[in-house]
């Protein structure tokens, strides 16, 4: 049966309490507040492009009931760099590598090497393609991707180490 | 806002990099308009049968279902409600008979799309099973025939003798006569044939189709992520009978395309059924559904050639069988347009070519990233090599001295030009160190290096127009139909325009397809915007100067000096206000094919020639097959965007991967039983772990803009029979059919060893 519940969760920084019905994944909620760089696209959890960290942990948002974000904090591409803001050092370094084409996996890329940087910051490349494994670019833009890793996590460890 | 930099041939970043990374770049995806219902559409479960009645009585009585549509249903709205590019052979729901597993049949509408899929399960269908026929070759001669009577368009001349044919599966016949000695096979010191078959495969944007309609007083906006703005304009408008300006169509950022979403996809259904109920449409396809609408062609590829004592190819017959599925969609263009190509760029005397569209109880079939050449390669540059090895030539050399260059007729009689097919060969061979001999391996791991090479005629006849506004400071409006999905078009054709007038491309703004504004495109397919659209956008440009430089002389400024749009108009005007307006419209010229003998003195406005190279090791012990380099030379006249050309080739060439070792389409009995990318495997990062350089070799087109053309499926072509090559230079054994697998592979060196 389908049934609504009222959760709290934090979203890009932001205290949020919201009705959800049990049916609702966490991207059809994301779209609600109007956050659309994470995106169902093959449905099941196989392609990344609904990633969104929840308590940072990578997380297929199609495959993840909203109802589940209760208690949880969520951070979502739009969370590294607001409208006319300065873009995050990973989304520049996507930008310098020309690392996309179509556009609509990107988020998900993103938000990934966000969570691959925070849990290892200078990572090789064997770590950089086990990392991003459940990626799928069906434009093909897997070499210019490695190298845009690679660009943000030196350009992440100058800055850190500044 | 004058610049002293070149425009064309800067490698910015794309004009929307910003929003794509940001995650806030729009797509039809997610556009929603208030009101709005979701459409999920039931499904034909046989592959071929008369429909006796459509149950929708428990779906309709389901909570929250707002209505179910059928096809007699979209009848009393549009009375003949068949589409299609060439053959008017598809109905926006099935009437009468269904044709393959997957096809339309009813659609569910709610306020909610979880709803209308729980409410679609309810639909049950009495049928009246056929025999069904899934082979291209089996279908020839079959007495199950998918269509009773051919439909196509009465619009085209060279369609009409097809009118009215009965107990056929074959669409369309293109044939190619050239030369004429028929005594060279039977003279001939060489003689090889061989039969090469290619898998259906799919598309899979990212993006999954999506369309949304929303009806208006006596007009209707269509909302779609199409390839085609102004064909799906066209065609709505026919289907109602209504005028061009009744219907709007607008596109937007593609997550996707890749000759997917051509001509009509969702789009006649959402209008129908929006106009029935009278409320906004949306229909979002799942990735499973993708595969139910528009697939690659699988083909059959029969060739044979003639050669003299010294290896000069005397003759080349091809027969070519395209399967097209239950649809024609574009299928017949790709058969005839790609199918005169099918005897390689090689200069050949004699060349018979018979190319045939096929109708089977599959999902229709059109065109992939490469409108049919990529499977037209597969098999001539497999058939190449294969004659190379059996005449013991090196199988560059060999190419090089049959190879189709400037100055020579191509098989339909129109010469070559602007085609460097001899310098991206030798730039592959010199990038291969191909005069050195590798080293070939030892135990079960044997090296192997393979090319081929590939060429291909923008489709033709096509038009495209531009429309470019300045405003009164200078800036720039560029309006166009062709849609960014992802090729890069918005940025290259804003540099076009910022080359043209002399400012920098960031002051030139791309408006998104809007057919109500943006002027007529044929389209975005085929590697035809560069050129096409190119010059559209540049003529455009040429004509705001015109215009401007006239307003200045009647302004008074002075003639020999360069004045800046800005000032010209703040002259004419006495403030900073007005607007010029510069239109463009380009349209190559060309001579139909004759319908005998396939013959045109200038059947395309550019050729594209391509060559792949790879080393690779194959595992003898499992059939594995790992690429340690891919080398990708390109000729694609001068560069508009280096980077993004750069990338475009990349991009082809991976996904090409994914055709030659995993993706097909795996049918039981019609039934597909992988439309998930669960068991359908595209190329994924690790697929892609091999050194791979691409190269634009010098060139440039005098009708091009600035020199250019097309560029996104060039890296397509070779990739599949180098890979082909290579495992046979590797280990000795010939893989005809693709997908390449390790079991093929495996399977032959078995084979082999016993045999």
């Amino acid at each position: 049966m389908n049934t609504t519940q009222l959760i709290q969760f934090k979203l890009n920084g932001t205290n949020i309490e919201v009705e959800v019905q049990s049916n609702v994944n966490v991207i059809e909620l994301l779209n609600q507040f109007q956050l659309k760089g994470a995106r169902e696209s093959c449905g099941q959890g196989l392609c990344g492009a609904c990633t969104v960290l929840v308590d940072n942990l990578a997380v297929s948002g199609c495959l993840m009931p909203a109802v589940m974000l209760d208690g949880k904090s969520v951070e979502t591409v739009e969370g590294l760099s607001g409208l006319n803001e300065p873009l995050h050092p990973i989304q520049q370094a996507f930008i310098d590598q020309g690392a996309f084409q179509c556009g609509f996996c990107t988020p998900g890329f993103v938000i990934m090497t966000k969570h691959l940087l925070d849990l290892n910051p200078n990572p090789t490349e064997k770590e950089i393609r086990d990392f991003f494994a459940g990626n799928l670019c069906r434009c093909g833009t897997y070499p210019e991707i490695i190298a845009a890793v690679n660009q943000a996590s030196q350009s992440l460890l100058k800055t850190n180490s500044n | 806002m004058t610049t002293q930099t070149s425009e064309f041939g800067r490698s910015i970043p794309r004009i929307e990099a910003k929003q794509k990374v940001s995650g806030t770049a729009e797509y039809i995806h997610h556009f929603t308009v208030p009101g709005m219902l979701y459409g999920k559409i039931f499904r034909s479960t046989i592959a071929h049968g008369k429909l006796l009645k459509i149950h929708t009585e428990n779906a309709k009585s389901y909570p929250g279902v707002h209505a179910v549509i059928c096809g007699e249903d979209i009848k009393q709205l549009i009375p003949s409600p068949y589409y299609g590019p060439a053959f008017l052979d598809q109905p926006i729901l099935a009437l009468e008979k269904v044709h393959f597993i997957g096809e339309p049949v009813a659609i569910v509408l709610s306020h909610s799309p979880h709803i209308a899929e729980a409410a679609c399960q309810l639909i049950e269908v009495d049928y009246e099973e056929l025999d069904a026929v899934f082979d291209e070759i089996e279908a020839l001669s079959s007495e199950a025939i998918v269509h009773d009577e051919l439909k196509p368009s009465g619009t085209f001349p060279d369609l009409k003798h097809l009118i009215g044919r009965k107990n056929t599966n074959i669409a369309l016949d293109y044939h190619l006569r050239y030369g004429s000695d028929e005594t060279i096979f039977s003279d001939a010191t060489h003689v090889f044939e061989h039969t090469f078959t290619t898998q259906q495969a799919m598309h899979t944007p990212l993006e999954p189709m999506v369309s949304i309609a929303v009806p208006g007083d006596q007009m209707i906006t269509i909302h779609s992520a199409t390839q085609m703005p102004s064909f799906v304009r066209l065609e709505i408008a026919r289907l109602l009978g209504w005028r061009e300006n009744q219907v709007r169509v607008k596109s937007a950022h593609l997550g996707g395309g890749y000759g997917a979403k051509v001509y009509i996809k969702l789009e006649a259904l959402v209008t129908a059924v929006a106009l029935i109920l009278k409320r906004p449409i949306k229909v979002s396809l799942t990735m499973e559904e993708q595969f139910y609408t528009i697939s690659k062609h699988a083909t059959t590829f029969k060739i044979k050639s003639a050669l003299d004592a010294s290896g000069k190819i005397l003759a080349r017959d091809c027969k070519v069988y395209w399967n097209g599925g239950a649809y024609a969609d574009i299928g017949p263009r790709v058969a005839q347009k790609s199918g005169f190509t099918a005897a390689g760029p090689y200069n050949i005397d004699n060349v018979s070519i018979d190319s045939y569209e096929i109708y089977t109880n599959r999902p229709p079939a059109g065109a992939l990233r490469g409108f049919g050449i990529p499977q037209l390669v597969w098999a001539y540059e497999s058939h190449t090599d294969m004659i190379a090895n059996e005449l013991n030539k090196d199988p560059i050399e060999f190419r090089k001295m049959n190879l189709l260059v400037n100055g020579l007729k191509q098989a339909t009689g129109t010469v070559i030009q602007h085609m460097e097919s001899e310098l991206v060969l030798e730039t592959l061979s010199k990038k291969m160190n191909w005069t050195t001999p590798i080293e070939k391996g030892i135990g079960h791991i044997r090296k192997g290096r393979g090319i081929a090479i590939g060429f291909k005629a923008s489709v033709s006849p096509t038009t495209s127009t531009a429309i470019l506004t300045i405003n009164g400071d200078g800036s720039c409006l560029l309006a166009m139909s062709t849609v960014d999905i992802g090729q890069g078009s918005d940025t290259a054709m804003a540099q076009i325009a910022a080359q043209t007038l002399g400012i920098p491309t960031e002051v030139v703004k791309v408006i998104r397809p809007d057919t109500d504004i943006t002027p007529y495109d044929m389209g975005t397919l085929g590697s035809r915007s560069t050129f096409h659209m190119g010059n559209a956008v540049k003529l455009a440009a040429e004509d705001a100067l015109k215009k401007l430089r006239q307003m200045a002389i009647q302004a008074g400024l002075n003639e020999s000096e360069t004045h800046a749009p800005s000032v010209i108009l703040q002259k004419t005007y006495g403030m900073q206000a007005g607007t010029v307006v510069g239109f463009g419209s380009y349209k190559p010229s060309y001579i139909p094919t004759d319908l005998n003998t396939g013959a045109s003195t200038n059947v395309t406005p550019f050729w594209m020639v391509a060559a792949t190279g790879v080393e690779l090791e194959v595992d003898t012990e499992t059939g594995h097959v790992r690429i340690h380099k891919m080398i990708n030379v390109v000729d694609a006249g001068d560069l508009v965007n280096p980077k993004i050309a750069h990338t475009q080739i990349s991009g082809a060439a991976i996904m090409q991967c994914g055709f030659t070792f995993s993706e097909e389409m795996v049918f039981d009995e019609g039934q597909l039983t992988n439309g998930s990318f669960a068991d359908y495997k595209i190329p994924g990062i690790h697929d892609v772990n091999f050194v791979m350089e691409n190269i634009c070799v010098s060139s440039s087109h005098d009708q091009g803009p600035y020199g250019a053309k097309g560029i996104g499926e060039s890296g397509t072509f070779g990739v599949s029979p180098a890979v082909a090559n290579a495992i046979y230079d590797a280990v000795g054994v010939r893989i005809t059919s693709l997908p390449i697998t390790p079991e093929k592979v495996f399977q032959a060196i078995q084979n082999k060893t016993t045999g």
